[in-house]
């Protein structure tokens, strides 16, 4: 469950320290941006030695490295791999290639710190037009990708064209970016918001998300994680009518009956797989307490 | 008759102020107050030694004061809080006598009992008439309410009003009434009006101090506490407030409307008033220029004393009927203590103010606080001060766990049920020495250089000097 | 290892401590204020001299001002410093 991934500055101990308390499903350690350039080896160390010595129980943790064409990311590769975060995120991802020279390199670093390979996932960020046409590629390009995650303001840019809070700009990428992912069996996690002081317009936007089928989005203020959560959180009746088709299927293999139906209509397995991800959801949410 | 004098000085005259008096001042105008020092220089220059001063609260513009106890003008101090500045002279030791601390309610229920004794108060007015009828409402330096100074006007033997702001007998919106005021002085300048109020008091954009706000809004949903008739009181100051923010989205949702909202009064909570959560606002004290400007205009903003507000000597008190309190904790045992005292290395730099008061009197009585602040731990074996009993502090709130006192079984269920991360109190305090490392044990000096006393009078606790 | 040059690493925001070095050929000279002396002095030392004996850097000074910084952030903060001080790590 990834409905929040939220960033955080690397080179700011108060932010790693407390990140994992801010209600977020996912953080993101963050080397690129948040960082200036003098400052990405203080970074890099502060990070690891987070991840090494402090415990972010139930988030789960990624590592945002610099750019490939950088002299940083193999470092940061190098510096945060032994000690094992879930998932490194590559930046300006625009096609397959790049992910398997990531890959590789984790590879190595993963062999040399007698880890088993390929224990650390990879989640692509694509923010280039070329990134966005090679979506399926990227998808596909090795068994670690877990997802692919929109980067929609570097994207704008290299399309030439403005930003803008209702997103028509970024809307091809999206439904493009989640085709890729569904059709490869991974998610699709959508670019940030970037407006911090407005709740309305995020919540928006997020629900607009959801709809095209993305899993979860990113956030760049702690203040935006709960109503991401809540949007991309199940509703009671949601809950509800998942744990009556449940019960149903129950009920249905008691009595042996082939064709189930709840409410006049029949329970095909796409309705069982999403009520099973609702409960799944669910349990992770409320951890089983909701409904006794 | 006239009680309007031409000077400070034939003021303290004609009251008769002489060494070994005990002379009493409100906090009204916070760090802006210029009335304190200006009394006191005024004694000090005529000779008078051996005064004990009994002010609500004394913050780092009373630093003067710290000249006057080394001088022998000021021997004896009591106050309900007291900040870093004068208090860090206080714990290394310069007042022999020890610092009586009380709370707010304790103050005035100790003036109404007998037990403190006042001999002469001087009432800073942003505005007063010749006969002394004044109200905090109105003038250049405006603070809103004047809550509590009206035990000092009732019960000290003499009464001198001090205003920068004098208006034709009789003022038209009057607090404290001329029957209590013997003299009136017109003086510059009351206090820096800069400092007086917060221009407006904004809400914490501290990530962890909203997602502490935000359990402990959560924590208040399900107590069962937030329905149509619900009081509320809340802080200014860090986590507090937003607490009120989540409250405010709470109430909205499910269409609460509450009774009243208490204590030091900020724009926020007049928002939340105007909207329609709380019938009524009951201001001991105003934070920020909203709420004065509330209090003058909005017949739904009563001004209350600090009797009226939370003396035990009263009959009753507007904490006894409150449902839910807000309050922070520079430290917590594992006992559910608070320390609002001290800061972590043993120094005075706060004190109680309606913090024991309103845990005793509401409900529910929440505090929040982060688990580390800055590597320390919040939650200790002992706390370095006990300012508010265990006994009456139900729950506390960090953004690593919700502990719930023992005593409150049913409430821990509650929490528990709504899937909150109820933790155990020595869990907590794990937990946090996990991540900070356990700390050492501040060593302090064995003379008690303050007294804690409890709202009822009783010894609470002491505070020794630090070393 | 010796330190080759000066340098600085971290900030004086709360949780954080910044670190000056310079090299010294004779002693090591350490200079600790912290915010939190009374509780952690003991610890924020071990995990200072504890990084310096990793980098077998014996000589030397370092001066700390501590915001109450984690012993993880010393560690980095020192490690950083000690890099860019031109100490290689063995």
């Amino acid at each position: 469950m990834r409905r929040t991934m939220l960033f955080l500055p690397g080179n700011t101990p108060n932010m790693l320290i407390n990140g994992d308390t801010l209600g977020a499903d996912t953080i993101i350690f963050d080397l690129e941006d948040a960082v200036s350039p003098d400052e990405k080896d203080a970074a890099r160390i502060l990070v690891r030695n987070a991840l090494r010595y402090q415990s972010y129980p139930g988030c789960e943790t990624v590592v945002r490295i610099n750019p490939t064409d950088t002299a940083f990311w193999k470092e940061d590769l190098r510096a945060v791999i032994p000690l094992k975060p879930d998932v490194i995120m590559p930046t300006k991802v625009n096609g397959g290639a790049m992910i398997r020279e990531v890959s590789a390199c984790m590879a190595e670093v993963e062999r040399a710190a007698g880890i088993e390979e390929g224990t650390v996932k990879i989640l692509p960020l694509i923010e280039t037009a070329m990134g966005v046409e090679k979506a399926f590629e990227i998808a596909t390009a090795d068994a670690r990708v877990i997802g692919l995650f929109l980067g929609g303001e570097d994207f704008t840019a290299d399309l030439h064209c403005k930003r803008t809070k209702e997103g028509n700009e970024i809307f091809y990428a999206r439904t493009r970016l989640v085709c890729a992912a569904r059709a490869c069996g991974i998610e699709a996690y959508d670019t940030p918001f970037t407006d911090v002081e407005d709740m309305e317009g995020l919540e928006k936007d997020t629900e607009f998300a959801k709809s095209l089928g993305f899993a979860g989005k990113a956030v760049i203020s702690p203040r935006h994680v709960d109503i991401v959560n809540a949007v991309f959180s199940p509703t009671e009746a949601e809950i509800a009518y998942a744990h009556d088709v449940m019960d149903a299927i129950e009920e249905g293999k008691r009595q042996g009956k082939g064709v189930i139906s709840l409410r006049g209509k029949m329970i095909d397995a796409p309705i069982v797989k999403r009520a099973s991800q609702v409960l799944e959801m669910e349990k992770a949410i409320y951890g089983g307490a909701q409904y006794e | 008759m006239s009680k309007l004098l031409g000077s400070l000085k034939e003021a303290i005259e004609k009251t008769g102020l002489k060494d070994g008096m005990t002379i009493s001042f409100h906090h009204h105008m916070r760090n802006g107050d210029y009335v304190l020092n200006m009394v006191l220089a005024q004694a000090a220059e005529m000779g008078i030694k051996n005064l004990t001063v009994n002010a609500s609260s004394i913050f780092d513009i009373h630093e003067p004061i710290i000249g006057h106890i080394e001088s022998g003008v000021v021997t004896g101090l009591e106050c309900n809080y007291m900040g870093g500045k004068v208090g860090k002279a206080i714990s290394r030791g310069i007042l022999e006598k020890p610092v009586i601390f009380r709370s707010h309610g304790g103050r005035a229920g100790d003036m109404e009992n007998g037990s403190s004794k006042i001999d002469i108060a001087f009432i800073a007015a942003p505005c007063a008439d010749n006969m002394g009828n004044c109200s905090g409402k109105y003038g250049p330096s405006a603070c809103g309410s004047l809550g509590y100074a009206f035990s000092d006007a009732m019960h000290a033997d003499k009464v001198v009003v001090l205003t920068d702001n004098l208006v034709p007998y009789p003022l038209k919106d009057t607090s404290i009434a001329e029957g209590y005021i013997d003299y009136v002085v017109e003086v510059e300048q009351i206090g820096d009006p800069t400092k007086i109020v917060s221009g407006t008091t904004k809400i914490t954009r501290d990530p962890v101090g909203l997602r502490i706000a935000g359990l402990a809004a959560q924590v208040v949903k399900n107590s069962g506490y937030l329905k149509d008739g619900f009081s509320f009181q809340t802080g200014a100051g860090g986590a507090s407030l937003a607490v009120a923010k989540y409250v405010e989205e709470m109430m909205e949702k499910d269409h609460i409307k509450g009774s009243f909202c208490m204590g030091g009064i900020t724009g926020y909570l007049v928002d939340m008033a105007n909207k329609g959560y709380f019938e009524t606002i009951l201001d001991v004290q105003c934070f920020d220029l909203k709420a004065i400007e509330s209090i003058r205009e909005n017949p739904k903003h009563q001004e209350i004393s600090a009797m009226r507000y939370a003396s035990p000597a009263a009959k009753s008190a507007a904490v006894d009927s409150l449902d839910v309190v807000i309050l922070g904790a520079t430290q917590v045992d594992t006992d559910f203590n608070v320390n609002v005292h001290t800061d972590s290395n043993g120094y005075i730099m706060g004190g109680s103010g309606g913090h024991c008061d309103t845990a005793a009197g509401a409900k529910l009585a929440i505090v929040v606080a982060p688990l580390i602040r800055a590597r320390l731990p919040l939650i200790v074996d002992q706390v370095l001060c006990k300012s508010t009993p265990g006994s009456t502090v139900d729950v506390i709130v960090t953004q690593r766990g919700i502990a719930v006192n023992p005593a409150q079984k049913e409430l821990r269920e509650k929490l528990e049920k709504a899937g909150l991360p109820v933790k155990d109190i020595k869990e907590l305090k794990k937990i946090a020495e996990e991540i900070a490392g356990v700390p050492k044990a501040v060593e302090r000096g064995d003379r008690v250089v303050a007294k804690v006393l409890y709202r009822d009078g009783t010894l609470l606790d002491t505070i020794k000097n630090t070393i | 290892m010796k330190i080759l040059k000066n340098a600085v690493a971290g900030t004086l925001e709360s949780s954080d401590l910044f670190i000056q070095i310079e090299p010294d050929d004779k002693e090591l000279i350490l200079e600790i204020d912290s915010v939190v002396a009374n509780q952690y002095m003991d610890s924020i030392r071990a995990a200072v001299l504890d990084t310096l004996k990793e980098f077998e850097v014996s000589t030397g000074k370092v001066f700390i001002k501590d915001k109450g910084a984690l012993d993880c952030v010393i560690r980095a903060r020192m490690e950083t410093a000690l890099k860019r001080g031109g100490v290689e790590q063995p």
